[in-house]
C-alpha cells in the first residue's frame, strides 16, 4: 500500500474554498476559469513588470502545493498568469467540475494530471453501470495540449482501450500511469502502453476492474520493449488473466531501478522465488498468491524462500498472500524488522498463525489485516507494533450475522498500544461505546476513523445504548480528525456532537443513521470544512437538504442515497444554485415514462462546466 | 436482551421472500425500500402486502415514518408526516425498555432477513469470497461482474449479468440474465436493446432513440427464422444455439451471448446438442 493511495483520499485542502468564493459571489455569464481571469483589453505590461513577472515565475516554480498555488493565483492578474504558466500538476477532483478545454486553456505546460470521477459509493455497487466519468475528453484535451505530459493518475474513471492508445501516442515523455479503481480497459490497452511508452517507470493499476474478455486475452508483459527498462514499479494483482511468467522474469531482470513489484494470484511461491532472485533491490513486494504449486518438482521451495527473503535486505512493504499455505510464513522473518508496511488483507490467518510474524514487526506503521485473527490476533499486534499508524481490519466474510472475531475488545487492545494510530477502519460485528472512547483517548493524534458495524442500527453491545456518545468522544478528543465514517445505532445527538466539534472533517460518510433532518442540518451547519458527504438510508428528508444551501458551493459533492428525498426539494435546490449539477439518478429502468416524486439516488456537486452532455438515460439533472 | 430475539423472530411470518417472489425485475428501489422498514413485527406483513402493489417509490412519505418510529418503538405509525423531530417520539438514548425492544426488533430485522442489502457492509467486490476462496488451492475467482452495476445485488444468486454483442455492431451491452422468465422475454428484451443501435448503423441519419416507423423489430432469435440468431458461450467457451436447455440451465450457464447473423452460422461452429453441465454461479 503505497502512502499515496491513502493521501489520494485526504488530498482536499481547505485551499480550495479560496479558489471557489471569489469566483461564485459574482454571476458571471462569461465562461472564466476559477480566479479572476485577464480583462479585455488590457494593454500589455510595461518592460519593468515583465521582469518581475519572470522573476515570479521563477519563484512560483518551486511552489509546489495546490492550496498555495490557489492563493497565489487570486493576488492578481500578473500572478494568475505566472501561476498558470509555471504549475505542473493539475489536479481535479471531480472530472464534472470543470470543461477539459478549460483546464487546458488555464494551465499551458502541465506535467502530471490526477483525475477523479465516480462518487465513492460506486465502489459499492451503488452507481449504476454507465454513469460517466469517462476519460475519453479528457486524454484527447490532454494529449492534443500536453506535449511534455509524464504522469497520469486516475481514480474511479472509465477508461477504454483507446484511451490507453491515445495516452501512448501523445506523450513521447510519459512516464507514469497509475489507474485507481477504474474499469473499461483490457489488457490489449495495457499491451499498448507496454510497448510504446519507452520511458515509462510506473504502471500501477490498483483494484481496477478488467475487462477480461477470456478469448482476447493478450499477454501485455511480452510487450514491454526488450532493452534495459526504466520500470520502477509494476503493480498488477488486480489484473486477474494469466500472463506468462518466463516473460516477466526476463522484464524484471532487466529492469535494474525496479522498487516496487506487485503480481497477481497466478504467482506461485516457486516463481515468486525466482523474482526475488532477479530483484533484491526491490522495496515493496507484492506476492499474489503465498502458496506452492503442487506437484513443482524442486526441492524443498522453502528452504531458497527463506534466503530469498534473507537477501532482499531492502524490503519495506509486503502485501499478496492470497491462499495463503501458513507453513511457509516463517519465510519472511529475515525481513519482519524491517517492515513498515504489510498487508494480510487477503490471508486467512489465525491468531495463532499471525502471533510469530507481528511479534517481529517492531516498526510496522501500516498493517492490513483480516479478521479472522481474532481480538487476540490484534493484541499482538498492539504489543508489537508500537509505531503502527495505519491499521485497517476488514471481514473475512462481509456479511451482516458473519461471525466475526473482532470486536471493541481488540479496539480497546489496538489503542492500548498503539497510541501514534492515526488512521483506522475496523470492521466488526458489535461494538460498545466504552471501547471508542478508549480509542479516542489514547489515540489523539488520530486523522481518520472509519467504524463499520455491519449489523446495522446495532447499539453498544453491553449498555444498550446509541453508538452516540462514542463517536462524540471520537470528534471532541480525536482534534485532527479530518474523515469520518459512521455506524451503529446512532440518534440525531450524534450529528449534533458531529456538527459541534468536528470542525476540521473533511469528508463524512453516513449508513443508516439518524432520526430525521436535524441529524442532517447539524452536520451542514457545524461541519465548516466538509468537502465530501455521502449518506446512505437515513432518514434525511428536503427540509434538510434545502438546508444546506448556503454551504454546497463550498463542497466538492453530496451523495445521499436511499433518503427521504423528493424532487420537489432537489428542484428548489438546483434552482437556488445554478453553480450546483444535481443529479437524480434512478435505477436502470426502462418503462417508467412519467416522473416518480421520491428521489432514490441524488448526487449534487459544484461545477464551472454546467449540465454535463454525456448522461445516460437514468441520470437525470435538475 | 438476547433471550428475547427468538421470540419476536417467530412473530415475523418466514415467507418474507417476496424478492423471489417471481417478480423477476427485481429493482433495487423496490428492494431497498422493502428491506428498510423497520416498524415493530405486525406491521411489517400490512405493509408488504400494499407495497407490493405500489410503485416502490411512492413509499417515501407514508412508509418511510416507520424507519423512524422503531426507535422510539412504543410509538406507532403515525400517518404521513415528512419531518418528525426524534425528540417527539420517546427519548431513544435513555429509556431501557424502548431500547431493548427496538433492539430485539432490530436484531430480528436484521438477523432474519434473507435479501442482503446492496452495498452492504461497504466492501469492494474483489474482497469478497475470500472465506471460501482462500481455503482451496484454485487460483482465486473472477469477481462478480461489473462492481459498478447497481442493479447487482451483493449475492451472487441475485443478477446475472453477462455481456452481450451483435454482429456489426461495436458497442456490446450488459443484460441480467435474471431478469426474464423465459427464452421469449429475453429474445425480446434483445430486440429492444438493438434495434436502436442496428437502425443506427444501417443509417448514420437516424437517431439511436428515434425512428419508430423505421425501426424494424430484431425477429427470428431462437428459432433460426431471422436475419440473427441468439447464442450464447458457455463456461467451456463452446458456443450453442440459445433454446436448447431448459431456462434454469441455460441462465446458469451462459457466460456471454451473441447475436450473430444467421447466413453466418455453419453447423460446424455451434453445437446444438444440449450438454449436462454443472450449474454455477454467473
Amino acid at each position: 500500500m503505497r502512502e499515496e493511495i491513502s493521501d489520494m483520499s485526504e488530498d482536499d485542502e481547505t485551499g480550495e474554498r479560496a479558489r471557489w468564493a471569489p469566483d461564485l459571489s459574482k454571476n458571471r455569464s462569461d465562461d472564466s476559469d476559477s480566479g479572476p481571469g485577464p480583462p479585455i483589453g488590457d494593454s500589455p505590461p510595461p518592460f519593468s513588470d515583465q521582469v518581475l513577472e519572470n522573476v515570479l515565475e521563477n519563484v512560483l516554480e518551486f511552489l509546489t502545493s495546490r492550496r498555495d498555488r490557489n492563493a497565489a493565483s487570486a493576488v492578481c492578474r500578473s500572478w494568475y498568469r505566472a501561476e498558470a504558466q509555471t504549475r505542473r500538476e493539475l489536479f481535479i477532483g471531480n472530472c464534472y467540475a470543470v470543461a477539459p478545454h478549460r483546464a487546458v486553456e488555464r494551465f499551458q505546460s502541465i506535467k502530471s494530471v490526477v483525475l477523479k470521477g465516480k462518487p465513492r459509493f460506486a465502489d459499492f455497487n451503488l452507481v449504476p453501470f454507465g454513469w460517466g466519468a469517462q476519460f475519453e475528453p479528457w486524454v484527447k484535451s490532454f494529449g492534443a495540449a500536453y506535449q511534455h505530459l509524464e504522469r497520469i493518475c486516475l481514480k474511479r474513471m472509465s477508461v477504454t482501450d483507446k484511451d490507453l492508445t491515445i495516452i501512448a501516442e501523445s506523450f513521447p515523455l510519459f512516464k507514469d500511469l497509475t489507474l485507481i479503481c477504474c474499469e473499461g480497459f483490457s489488457t490489449l490497452g495495457l499491451a499498448v502502453i507496454a510497448e510504446r511508452c519507452r520511458h515509462l517507470r510506473v504502471l500501477d493499476l490498483i483494484e481496477d476492474y478488467l475487462e477480461d474478455e477470456d478469448d482476447e486475452v493478450v499477454d501485455w508483459i511480452s510487450r514491454f520493449p526488450e532493452t534495459t527498462t526504466s520500470l520502477e514499479s509494476l503493480v498488477f494483482d488486480c489484473v486477474t488473466c494469466p500472463f506468462n511468467f518466463d516473460a516477466l522474469e526476463r522484464l524484471v531482470a532487466r529492469s535494474p531501478s525496479l522498487q516496487r513489484l506487485r503480481v497477481n494470484h497466478h504467482v506461485a511461491l516457486e516463481q515468486l522465488r525466482r523474482l526475488m532472485a532477479r530483484a533484491p533491490q526491490l522495496t515493496h513486494l507484492g506476492t499474489g498468491t503465498f502458496r506452492s504449486e503442487v506437484g513443482f518438482g524442486e526441492v524443498d521451495p522453502n528452504l531458497d524462500l527463506v534466503s530469498a527473503f534473507g537477501a532482499s535486505r531492502s524490503l519495506v512493504c509486503l502485501s499478496g498472500f492470497r491462499e495463503i499455505e501458513p507453513e511457509f510464513l516463517p519465510a519472511i522473518y529475515p525481513v519482519c524488522a524491517n517492515l513498515t508496511s504489510l498487508n494480510f488483507s487477503f490471508a486467512n490467518l489465525t491468531a495463532e498463525e499471525l502471533n510469530p510474524v507481528i511479534r517481529q514487526c517492531h516498526n510496522l506503521q501500516t498493517f492490513w489485516v483480516l479478521d479472522s485473527v481474532g481480538d487476540e490476533g490484534l493484541r499482538a499486534v498492539a504489543e508489537s507494533c508500537r509505531d503502527l499508524r495505519e491499521l485497517r481490519v476488514f471481514p473475512l466474510d462481509p456479511t451482516e450475522d458473519s461471525d466475526s472475531s473482532v470486536s471493541d475488545i481488540g479496539l480497546q487492545f489496538i489503542s492500548e498500544g498503539c497510541r501514534k494510530l492515526r488512521s483506522i477502519l475496523y470492521f466488526c460485528q458489535r461494538m460498545t461505546n466504552a471501547a471508542v472512547v478508549a480509542m479516542s483517548k489514547n489515540c489523539p493524534d488520530l486523522v481518520v476513523f472509519r467504524l463499520c458495524i455491519m449489523g446495522r442500527h446495532l447499539p453498544d453491545r453491553i449498555t444498550g445504548e446509541p453508538m452516540d456518545a462514542g463517536f462524540r468522544a471520537i470528534v471532541m478528543n480525536c482534534k485532527k480528525l479530518t474523515r469520518l465514517s459512521v455506524s451503529g445505532l446512532l440518534t440525531d445527538k450524534a450529528f449534533e456532537y458531529i456538527g459541534c466539534y468536528g470542525k476540521l472533517i473533511r469528508t463524512l460518510s453516513v449508513a443508516f443513521a439518524g432520526d430525521s433532518d436535524g441529524g442532517l442540518r447539524y452536520v451542514l451547519e457545524g461541519c465548516t470544512r466538509l468537502q465530501k458527504l455521502e449518506i446512505r438510508d437515513s432518514p434525511f428528508g428536503d427540509a434538510s437538504l434545502i438546508s444546506g444551501l448556503p454551504f454546497y458551493y463550498n463542497m466538492r459533492f453530496l451523495w445521499m442515497s436511499s433518503c427521504n428525498l423528493s424532487m420537489r426539494g432537489c428542484k428548489e435546490v438546483a434552482r437556488n444554485k445554478p453553480n450546483l449539477v444535481v443529479e437524480v439518478i434512478r435505477d436502470v429502468v426502462e418503462e417508467e415514462e412519467e416522473e416518480i416524486e421520491a428521489v432514490e439516488k441524488l448526487y449534487l456537486y459544484r461545477s464551472l462546466a454546467g449540465a454535463r452532455t454525456d448522461v445516460p438515460a437514468f441520470v437525470k439533472i435538475l | 436482551m438476547e433471550g428475547e430475539a427468538p421470540r419476536l423472530l417467530d412473530l415475523i411470518p418466514k415467507d418474507r421472500d417476496w424478492v423471489g417472489k417471481g417478480v423477476c425485475k427485481v429493482k433495487n428501489g423496490i428492494e431497498e425500500k422493502l428491506e428498510l422498514r423497520l416498524g415493530l413485527p405486525g406491521e411489517e406483513n400490512e405493509k408488504e402486502e400494499k407495497q407490493s402493489a405500489k410503485s416502490a417509490f411512492s413509499l417515501s412519505f407514508s412508509e418511510n415514518v416507520s424507519k423512524r418510529t422503531f426507535l422510539g418503538s412504543v410509538v406507532t405509525n403515525e400517518g404521513k408526516g415528512t419531518e418528525r423531530k426524534a425528540s417527539g417520539a420517546p427519548p431513544v438514548a435513555h429509556g431501557t425498555r424502548t431500547i431493548n425492544s427496538s433492539i430485539a426488533n432490530n436484531s430480528s430485522q436484521t438477523r432474519t432477513s434473507n435479501a442482503p442489502v446492496v452495498g452492504w457492509p461497504p466492501i469492494r467486490s474483489f474482497r469478497k469470497n475470500l472465506a471460501s476462496s482462500s481455503n482451496s488451492k484454485s487460483p482465486l475467482e473472477t469477481r462478480d461482474g461489473g462492481p459498478v452495476n447497481g442493479n447487482k445485488a451483493d449475492s451472487n444468486k441475485k443478477g446475472c449479468f453477462v455481456k452481450i454483442n451483435m454482429d456489426g455492431i461495436p458497442i456490446g451491452r450488459k443484460i441480467d440474465l435474471q431478469a426474464y422468465g423465459d427464452y421469449d422475454e429475453l429474445s425480446s428484451a434483445v430486440d429492444q436493446l438493438f434495434r436502436g443501435l442496428l437502425a443506427a448503423q444501417r443509417d448514420p441519419l437516424v437517431n439511436e432513440k428515434s425512428g419508430g416507423e423505421n425501426n424494424q423489430g430484431i425477429k427470428g432469435l431462437l428459432d433460426g427464422s431471422g436475419e440473427y440468431t441468439l447464442v450464447y458461450e458457455d463456461e467451456e467457451g463452446d458456443r450453442v444455439l440459445v433454446g436448447d436447455v431448459p431456462w434454469k440451465m441455460f441462465i446458469s450457464t451462459a457466460k456471454r451471448l451473441r447475436v450473430l447473423k444467421t447466413s453466418d452460422l455453419s453447423v460446424s461452429s455451434i453445437n446444438t446438442v444440449s450438454r449436462k453441465r454443472a450449474a454455477t454461479e454467473c
